[in-house]
């Protein structure tokens, strides 16, 4: 037997103009693990879909075990022992665990299906990889770690060797990827090959012995991890050198004086089947100032983020609380109407609530930002064009053609034009969700650079993130929402400066990190002094 | 391929299909197809006053067809312009009819124009509201209020039809429109109306609205991704209702044709369908001034053409054509849309997937 897992020869992949992967070729040992790294839009997700059988490649031969697949497909690979978890995951949430693992491959007894077995292999089968899991749980009442398991069980069940991950860790939190990240090593320690698809760079090193690096559908690079560091990698994968960031020179730039430029007082919103969104939060942010909200997803963010920017309005149905915009009330305020009061939002979700994707650049830029240009009735179109093209040479979105479609743009480019559009309302507080998810690294500078420039120009920003880094890189303080309270509330801007007796900073930024980590699962952190 | 031969090519195969299977139903019933197609053409556009025909049939198809299609923009499913041309031509009536004799008609004929779009605008405001106010889908809603328009033309008929007619009393010759064949004599005994211009004035300058103006802009967004036009500020619900209201006045103009046009009074039954008709309209030439107008056509031509191969087989094959047309249009442009085999992967690629989009 061949001592690859799983690998290709010179794939290429062409989406129209596009080249998604060129020659690419790629070798997983068996028995390791290998990650494959790249920027948005590198052609990693095309690779894994090719490898899965999910896509034909134009050209190139694929291998499985060291035998090359004549007619890839999804069903070859998984008879062959490939199993892929995908980012998103494909789970009926009605279903208990168990269900779920089986479907599509029901234990039979008779014209019934045999749940009880099925649930006792499951359990072995958990338990002989140290997932812990209750087969008999509704998947929809799981956790994301959780429901991930579900997952990687479900294609371990299926007799999977060769696990391929798709962005595992894009929904965890700090904790559940280090419980990830062990389990993977010991999947692998017990003799799988596990393929992992991320651009969380110290993942990377945590995990994988190799890695492949992908730029603009190309393998530029492949090497050991041994002795690597996460900003030679980095540099590796965009291409050059990380510009760093601004350093923080706000710490005094906090205006504490005069009234809060966001103020949210008592806000509760009570969401879907009675359960309390948001219980009582009580926020301020001062001109200048970042707040970060840390938590796991789901504990109230997005409730946060739409009273905050008035698409969830107190007084209709289910919310209370009031919100003030430098001291105005605008509590009764739609989103409209607070926009003049100088705020801007961005949505969290770019392709759900941010950018219409069929619509132009130009339109999307011209998107809610209508009276800009007047009270005329008809679009001033040249006027919008000039001005679209004028910001995104500013902020460097490619391509840089007012007329293409927001569909075309990769991820990195769809967020900076998100953040154009709402920059552009030159605003005094913006309300900012998950301003870098699934964005690549060279987009991530950019767009930090530009909040922080923002708060420098004395505006309030309230960054909403599931990146623990993000918060640490940009907000000045930080709270931590779980279940839909304030568990915990932390100041980051001195942490670097001055330690605590003979704590190194970076100790202490470990242990606020740590600390800040344990609050987002709702565990009691230290007694509080 | 680009959109707009790929919009030709569906047309073309629906075509296709459409005339295969009628041939075969022909067959079955013991006539030649080649016979029928050409006494169908020949019936149409084989003289000058079919062409009039054809035009005076397709006209209120592209009133209902530019609602239908204007709806579809907004993200709406506007299943009720048969109601709203209903209600459309009964107030053009009812207004002609009240109109003082001597109005001229510079005053007449806008005034019942005006009686016509706000009749149609008013009961195409009501899907409008209850899905915006009250989250009703307007697909139901505007099937319902189809058969309320109906039940209350009959009740209402009790009181203003003529007696022993099912029609109300004609409108004042001021108010009527002038038959083309005044300008083209050619199309002389054809009911051919200024309707017809005047639905293509309104095809222009409907999509003149859509793709230039703010009103339009936001038709659109909101038709396209309604969540995202909420989170920059736009009113979803009201832009809900503007746009049926919108699509309601121009189906409830369609109601010219008949009443202004060729009879000078609102008769029971009269529309025939032209409202459901109007979405397959849409379908085949959405909201594009050519396609449009050719759709409008090409449905003219079968309602008209029906008539003529009448003579010698029965007139419900036009009927079983008009619908096979209709099927394979709508599943030839859904194939087409998925693009050639194997371009885009056969599992879930759900929306927002964040890595690696090519």
């Amino acid at each position: 037997m061949s001592d690859e897992a799983i690998g290709c020869t010179g794939v290429w992949r062409r989406y129209g103009e596009l080249v998604a992967n060129r020659d690419v070729s790629l070798s997983v040992r068996r028995g390791s693990a290998h990650a494959l790294v790249g920027e948005n839009g590198a052609g990693k997700s095309t690779l894994m879909k090719i490898l899965y059988g999910l896509e034909r490649a134009d050209a190139g031969s694929i291998r499985i075990d060291g035998v090359e697949v004549a007619r890839p497909s999804v069903e070859t690979a998984i008879a062959r022992g490939v199993g892929m978890v995908h980012q998103h995951f494909m789970l009926v949430p009605t279903l208990t665990v168990a269900e779920n693992v089986i479907l599509g491959r029901e234990l039979r007894r008779g014209p019934l299906v045999d749940l009880v077995r099925a649930e006792r292999e499951l359990e072995a089968l958990a338990a002989q990889h140290r997932l812990t899991i209750d087969p008999r749980r509704l998947v929809g009442e799981l956790s994301v770690g959780e429901a991930q398991r579900v997952e990687i069980l479900k294609v371990l069940y299926r007799g999977a060797r060769t696990l391929i991950l798709d962005e595992p860790t894009a929904m965890l939190t700090p904790p559940e990827v280090e419980q990830l990240i062990a389990m993977l090593r010991g999947l692998v320690a017990g003799g799988a090959t596990v393929l992992i698809v991320t651009h969380k760079l110290g993942e990377v090193l945590a995990l994988a012995e190799e890695v492949t690096i992908l730029r603009r559908g190309e393998v530029v690079s492949r090497r050991a991890t041994a002795g690597l560091s996460a900003e030679a990698l980095g540099e590796a994968l965009v291409g050059r050198a990380l510009a760093p960031l601004p350093a923080r020179t706000r710490a005094g730039a906090i205006d504490a004086a005069g009234p809060p430029r966001l103020q949210l007082a008592g806000v509760s919103v009570v969401g879907e089947g009675g359960r309390c969104a948001l219980d009582g939060i009580s926020i301020e942010l001062r001109a200048g100032e970042i707040l970060g909200v840390a938590g796991v997803e789901g504990n109230g963010q997005r409730e946060l983020a739409a009273v905050a920017a008035g698409l969830l309005l107190p007084g209709l149905g289910h919310v209370e609380g009031q919100v003030r915009i430098d001291g105005a009330d605008v509590t009764s305020l739609g989103v409209a109407g607070r926009h003049a009061c100088g705020l801007a939002f961005v949505p969290e979700d770019r392709h759900e609530e941010g950018l219409l994707l069929d619509f132009s650049l130009w339109e999307n830029f011209y998107l809610g930002r209508e009276d800009a240009y007047g009270p005329a009735s008809r679009i001033p179109e040249a006027r919008v064009v000039a001005d679209t093209r004028q910001a995104m040479t500013r902020f460097d979105v490619r391509p840089a053609d007012p007329a293409a479609v927001a569909r075309g743009l990769s991820g990195g480019n769809q967020q900076k034009l998100l953040l154009l559009r709402e920059l552009a309302r030159a605003p005094r507080v913006l309300v900012c969700a998950q301003p870098t998810r699934g964005v690549d690294i060279g987009a991530i500078v950019e767009i930090h650079a530009r909040l922080l420039e923002l708060a420098d120009e004395g505006a309030a920003i309230l960054l909403i993130s599931a990146e623990l880094d993000e918060i640490f890189a940009l907000a000045d303080r930080a709270i931590v929402l779980y279940r839909g309270r304030v568990v915990a509330e932390h100041a980051l801007g001195g942490v670097a400066e001055h330690a605590p007796g003979e704590v190194s900073p970076e100790a202490a930024r470990r242990a606020l990190r740590q600390r800040i980590g344990t609050a987002m699962l709702g565990l009691p952190s230290e007694p509080r002094s | 391929m680009n959109e707009r031969a790929r919009r030709w090519l569906v047309v073309g195969i629906a075509l296709l299909a459409a005339m295969l299977v009628t041939s075969a139903l022909i067959r079955v019933a013991g006539r030649a197809p080649a016979q029928i197609f050409r006494l169908l053409l020949v019936g149409t556009w084989g003289n000058p006053y079919g062409i009039g025909q054809v035009l005076f049939k397709a006209t209120p198809l592209l009133f209902t067809g530019l609602s239908v299609a204007l709806a579809q923009r907004a993200g709406l499913f506007n299943v009720g312009a048969e109601g709203q041309i209903t209600v459309g031509a009964f107030c053009a009536a009812m207004c002609g009819a009240a109109l003082p004799t001597g109005t001229p008609a510079l005053l007449a004929v806008p005034m019942c124009l005006v009686a016509a779009a706000c009749g149609g605008a008013l009961i195409g405001v009501v899907p409008g509201w209850l899905k915006a106010r009250r989250g009703a889908h307007e697909v139901i809603s505007t099937i319902m209020i189809n058969f309320m328009v109906r039940a209350a033309m009959v009740g209402l008929g009790t009181l203003v039809f003529e007696r022993e007619t099912v029609h109300t009393r004609a409108v004042i010759p001021a108010a009527l429109l002038a038959r083309l064949s005044r300008y083209f004599p050619a199309l002389h005994g054809s009911a051919a109306n200024l309707a017809f211009p005047l639905a293509l004035l309104l095809v222009v300058a409907v999509v003149w609205l859509v793709s230039r103006t703010r009103l339009g802009f936001h038709l659109r967004a909101v038709g396209a991704q309604p969540r995202v036009a909420s989170a920059v500020g736009l009113d979803v619900g009201r832009t809900t209702i503007v746009a049926f209201a919108l699509a309601g006045a121009i189906a409830g103009l369609g109601g010219a044709n008949f009443v202004l046009g060729y009879k000078g009074y609102y008769e029971d039954g009269f529309s025939g369908g032209v409202g459901f008709v109007g979405i397959a309209v849409a379908v085949l030439g959405g909201l594009r001034p050519l396609p449009l107008t050719l759709a409008a056509l090409l449905f003219g031509t079968l309602a008209q053409g029906a008539l003529a191969v009448n003579a010698i087989c029965p007139k419900e094959i036009i009927d079983v054509l008009q619908a096979v047309l209709i099927i394979a249009a709508a599943s030839a442009s859904a194939v087409l849309a998925r693009g050639p085999v194997g371009s885009r992967p056969l599992g879930t690629r759900p929306i927002g997937s964040a890595a690696g989009q090519p």
